[in-house]
């Protein structure tokens, strides 16, 4: 199998330049169609972690480390790369509609390289090449927001390339420290080396790394950049760098928390969750009083987000907060997907943004309605979709630890996210002025409409096969 | 997977898949559409009867399914499961009948249907939950699948309706999963059983139990409508009649007033219960709801809010069953379980047919309804007559089972109560009995609309469900003592629980 994991990388590499070379009409086919292997692929992968053979090392052109590059993949690899591959089919499917009529040259060649940097990324075992696969999936990101080329989204994509280079700018100086203090960048090294004795210089390079990465996963306070990029990029790109793009750097965390920075991440175990709450209840709130369909979901994410950090406090021998966390990264992957994929639906039917116009959709889009309902129910965290596990799991591990406040934090956002679903579902069920129902052409937006279904189905069975994915997660843990 | 273990999930998939296709069916399949639902119904029923005969031959029917380590989709269909599936089950069939013929003609039917099918699907599946994290999973879900059909008709007051109950049931459901995720990290996972599964565990802090218990209850009593959380109910109103017949007689508030049972027998067991100084206040809780219910429901001119009321009251009546601790009491809460269903849906089909086919929705104007309609009267005082606890009707045995264990609990005042809610009940009920038989009929309904097909009193799809429950109505009263009979069952269920 380790023979294959270089494919998950070069396989995206391959259809992006061809996308590039070929032009968006067979571009979007070869992506497609190469997309399906990438998640064949993802799945071996796990099915072979999942029999216990231990995690797989492959050393590329026969180099080990410190000198060559290493690819490792563990159960939480395996589980974003299965996220990757799974979120981007769908919305490759809906994208070569979307933009059927005027295909930007750029996004398919983009994308390939956003999915081949997500597969680097959660395969890498050093903080250098790390750094890479950060950069492209940054880059690769920016690049799709500003492709729309309006004003707005080019405002926005500006905004974003700041803080993203920021936060990569932040990250490399921590690792250049990182790599002064003890000459090696590989996890698996540094691992044993780090102690809460380090030199003051290694705190330093702590910090930078967790905020820089802070940063890049648009946690309050340094949410600024993500409304306007996912807010105003078209429909497809939102659902690809929300779903995805974010998760990238939080698991660059969890995997920096969990390894060499273990011993010194305790003291700092209540930043991430102050902050964490924090972005749950202001991001829900904003979404509550958001006028815009996207705006609303963007500031969705940002709330989000926020239950991935309250999981530091709890890690702990049980498990319990690191299968919270692996479950939320999937199921708000898939939901949020799902979410952007049927808003830009309902965008496309309405001829407009806003959450008013959505009025008496339920009659003549019924299916689009319901892929946001079932998204809405994962965020909402209702069973018996994946975001209810993972706020079962949260709260457990949040009552075993007595942090009241934790629970309390996590249902209001719940609450809170039932508010802003339910505001779209409600106005959507409101009977039509003149009873007139709107005029929609069916048969182009039924693909779109399906694989915005098929993505909210997915994430509400992942609440299904709990034990599947723990057992995943728990390889090589 | 063995019969046994298969059954429990025919009788959930019997509305599910049903409910799944008919999403998929466009509008204009009426046909196809009809059959998909009533064949579904008939399969759930004669599923069920399977089920009843072999539980009281002593088989098991059980299945489960690990969702995370030690947490497990259970299902075990029971004595006392069953008491609800099958009320659910017959009275699925009849408010499918009766929903067919009421919204004839109207707009966005497969998606009310498909809701509906869900709605039932959800009530099996809290009926033959094993544990506390099954019974969650499909209340969250019976709120989410009665959403679309309260705010069906989508106009401002039904899209308000909606807002109010949402904003109930979402919080009342954070509760329960407070409570609920809470008991579980104390005593880890554990299954309902006779007698309760904490009497037996040592070394539980005694403050613990009593907070997780209001927590449940809490939760529990939003569905329930107990005093102060019932505000939604009068408000999800403006639904149409077949669902407030749904919810208020099979789906909503009963999955809330068997959720407190399960609670109090299954998890803490009464003994256990009583001996934490539980049960007194949930009595005194469900004491004050069956009065301020039936004052309020005095007040009402709206004949659809009158009965709200009505069921805000009634409903408490199992719960406070539950509550006087003795087999008596619980008898007589389980058998109102079915008799407050069949007496409710009742009404409320009768209801519904007054506003159809006469534009009635006032007591005011119900002068002389019995004469232009005389079976739906009949059907409904025969209904009123068993809410108020008249003899020969199945609301008879309920008070009456219920009277003797508040006697045998030595709470005195709950005879009280239930002898002033009686009397309440007869308040706001003769009367309009009364206007309906003794009162000459005005020169013009308010709006009268001509069935397309039936009888001259109306369709008969819409009257012949409500003279089907009226008659259930009569016989379990009178033959309450032959066995089979839901006091005959709840007798079982007792025995059960007090070995």
């Amino acid at each position: 199998m380790t023979e294959w994991l270089p494919w998950l990388i070069l396989l995206p590499l391959l259809w992006a330049t061809a996308a590039f070379l070929l032009g968006p009409g067979r571009g979007a086919r070869l992506a497609i169609g190469t997309t399906a292997v990438q998640l064949a692929l993802a799945f071996a992968l796990a099915f072979e972690l999942g029999s216990g053979s231990g995690a797989p090392v492959h050393r590329v052109g026969g180099w080990g480390a410190p000198l060559g590059i290493d690819l490792v993949a563990d159960g939480l690899s395996a589980l974003i790369l299965i996220l990757t591959q799974l979120v981007a089919l769908p919305l490759f499917v809906y994208a070569r509609i979307y933009f059927a009529a005027a295909a930007p040259a750029w996004f398919w060649p983009l994308a390939g390289f956003l999915v081949a940097g997500m597969n680097a990324l959660v395969l890498s075992a050093d903080l250098f090449n790390l750094y890479v696969t950060l950069e492209i999936v940054g880059l690769a990101a920016v690049g799709l927001v500003a492709m729309g080329g309006t004003a707005g989204q080019l405002a926005a994509a500006l905004r974003y390339l700041l803080a993203t280079l920021v936060g990569s700018g932040m990250y490399l100086l921590g690792v250049a420290l990182v790599y002064g203090s003890y000459g090696t960048v590989s996890i698996a090294t540094l691992t044993p080396l780090v102690s809460a004795g380090a030199p003051l210089a290694v705190w330093f390079a702590g910090g930078l790394l967790l905020i820089g990465l802070m940063v890049k996963t648009a946690l309050f306070p340094f949410h600024g950049w993500l409304p306007p990029a996912h807010g105003g990029a078209p429909a497809p790109v939102s659902a690809l760098v929300s779903a995805l793009v974010v998760k990238a750097s939080f698991y660059l965390i969890l995997r920096l928390w969990l390894g060499p920075f273990a011993a010194m991440a305790e003291v700092a175990a209540a930043l991430p969750a102050v902050l964490g709450a924090a972005a749950i209840l202001w991001g829900s709130w904003r979404a509550v009083r958001a006028q815009r369909l996207k705006a609303l979901v963007a500031w969705s994410t940002v709330a989000q987000v926020g239950y991935l950090f309250l999981i530091f406090p709890l890690l702990g021998a049980d498990q319990l907060a690191l299968h919270a966390g692996g479950m939320q990264v999937l199921a708000h992957g898939l939901a949020k997907a799902a979410m952007f994929a049927s808003v830009g639906v309902l965008i496309q039917a309405t001829g407009r943004d806003a959450v008013a116009g959505v009025a008496g959709v339920a009659a003549c889009l019924p299916l689009t309605l319901f892929a946001f309902g079932l998204a809405g129910v994962t965020l909402m965290g209702l069973p018996p979709s994946g975001g209810f596990l993972a706020k079962w799991l949260l709260i457990e591990a949040a009552l075993l630890r007595g942090r009241w406040d934790m629970v309390i934090v996590v249902f209001a956002g719940g609450l809170l996210a039932a508010t802003y679903v339910f505001r779209v579902l409600q106005q959507a069920f409101l009977a039509t002025p003149g009873g007139e129902a709107l005029r929609v052409d069916r048969r182009r937006l039924a693909t779109l409409e399906w694989t915005a279904f098929a993505l909210a189905v997915a994430s509400i069975l992942v609440g299904l096969r709990g034990m599947e994915i723990l057992r995943l997660l728990g390889v090589g843990a | 997977m063995s019969v046994n273990e298969v059954l429990p999930l025919a009788v959930i998939a019997s509305s599910l898949v049903p409910g799944l296709l008919i999403f998929a069916l466009p509008e204009h399949r009426v046909g196809l559409r009809t059959t998909l639902n009533l064949f579904g119904a008939v399969v759930k029923l004669l599923l069920v009867a399977v089920l009843l005969l072999g539980i009281a031959g002593g088989e098991e029917y059980a299945f489960r399914y690990a969702v995370l380590p030690g947490i497990d989709l259970a299902f075990h269909a029971d004595a006392f499961a069953l008491l609800f599936v099958t009320l659910s089950a017959v009275l699925w069939l009849l408010t499918t009948v009766y929903a067919i013929g009421y919204l004839e003609g109207s707009p966005f039917r497969s998606r009310f249907f498909g809701f509906f099918s869900l709605c039932v699907t959800a009530t099996m599946g809290i009926a033959m939950a094993a544990n506390l994290f099954t019974f969650f999973v499909f209340y969250e879900l019976l709120t989410l699948a009665t959403f679309p059909l309260v705010v069906h008709r989508g106009t401002p007051q039904a899209l308000r309706g909606g807002r109010i109950y949402l904003a109930y049931t979402l919080v009342g459901g954070t509760l329960l999963l407070t409570g609920i995720v809470w008991l579980n990290a104390l005593v880890g996972p554990a299954d309902f059983a006779h007698g309760g599964v904490l009497a037996g565990v040592d070394g539980l802090p005694a403050w613990q139990l009593q907070a997780i218990f209001a927590l449940l209850i809490a939760g529990l009593g939003v569905k329930a409508a107990i005093v102060p959380l019932h505000g939604w109910l009068p408000q999800a109103m403006v639904a149409p009649a077949p669902v407030s017949a749904l919810l208020h007689a099979v789906a909503v508030v009963k999955a809330g007033a068997f959720g407190v049972l399960r609670v109090v027998y299954g998890t803490y067991g009464v003994e256990f219960a009583a001996a934490l100084q539980l049960l007194a206040p949930l009595a005194v809780a469900a004491a004050i709801t069956i009065v301020w219910g039936s004052l309020r429901a005095l007040f009402q001119d709206d004949l659809k809010r009158r009965l709200a009321y009505s069921t805000v009251s009634q409903v408490s009546y199992i719960v406070l069953g539950a509550a006087l601790a003795g087999p008596m009491g619980t008898v007589g809460g389980l058998v109102h379980l079915v008799h407050q269903g069949l007496m409710k849906i009742t009404l409320f089909f009768c209801a519904g047919n007054y506003a159809e086919t006469l534009g009635i929705h006032k007591v005011s104007e119900m002068d002389g309804a019995g004469r232009r309609m005389p079976l739906t009267t009949i059907a409904f005082t025969i209904g009123a007559l068993g809410m108020m606890g008249a003899p020969l009707t199945a609301g008879a045995i309920s008070k009456a089972w219920l009277g003797d264990g508040a006697t045998a609990a030595g709470m005195d005042w709950v005879m009280a109560v239930l002898w002033i809610s009686s009397l309440l009940n007869a308040a706001y009920f003769l009367p309009i009995l009364w206007r309906a038989w003794f009162r000459p009929m005005p020169a013009t309904w308010p709006e009268e609309g001509i069935p397309a097909s039936g009888c001259r009193e109306t369709a008969w799809l819409l009257l012949l469900p409500p003279l089907a429950t009226a008659v259930i109505t009569l016989g379990t009263g009178v033959l309450s003592e032959w066995p089979g009979s839901p006091l005959d069952w709840a007798r079982l269920i007792a025995q059960r629980e007090y070995p």
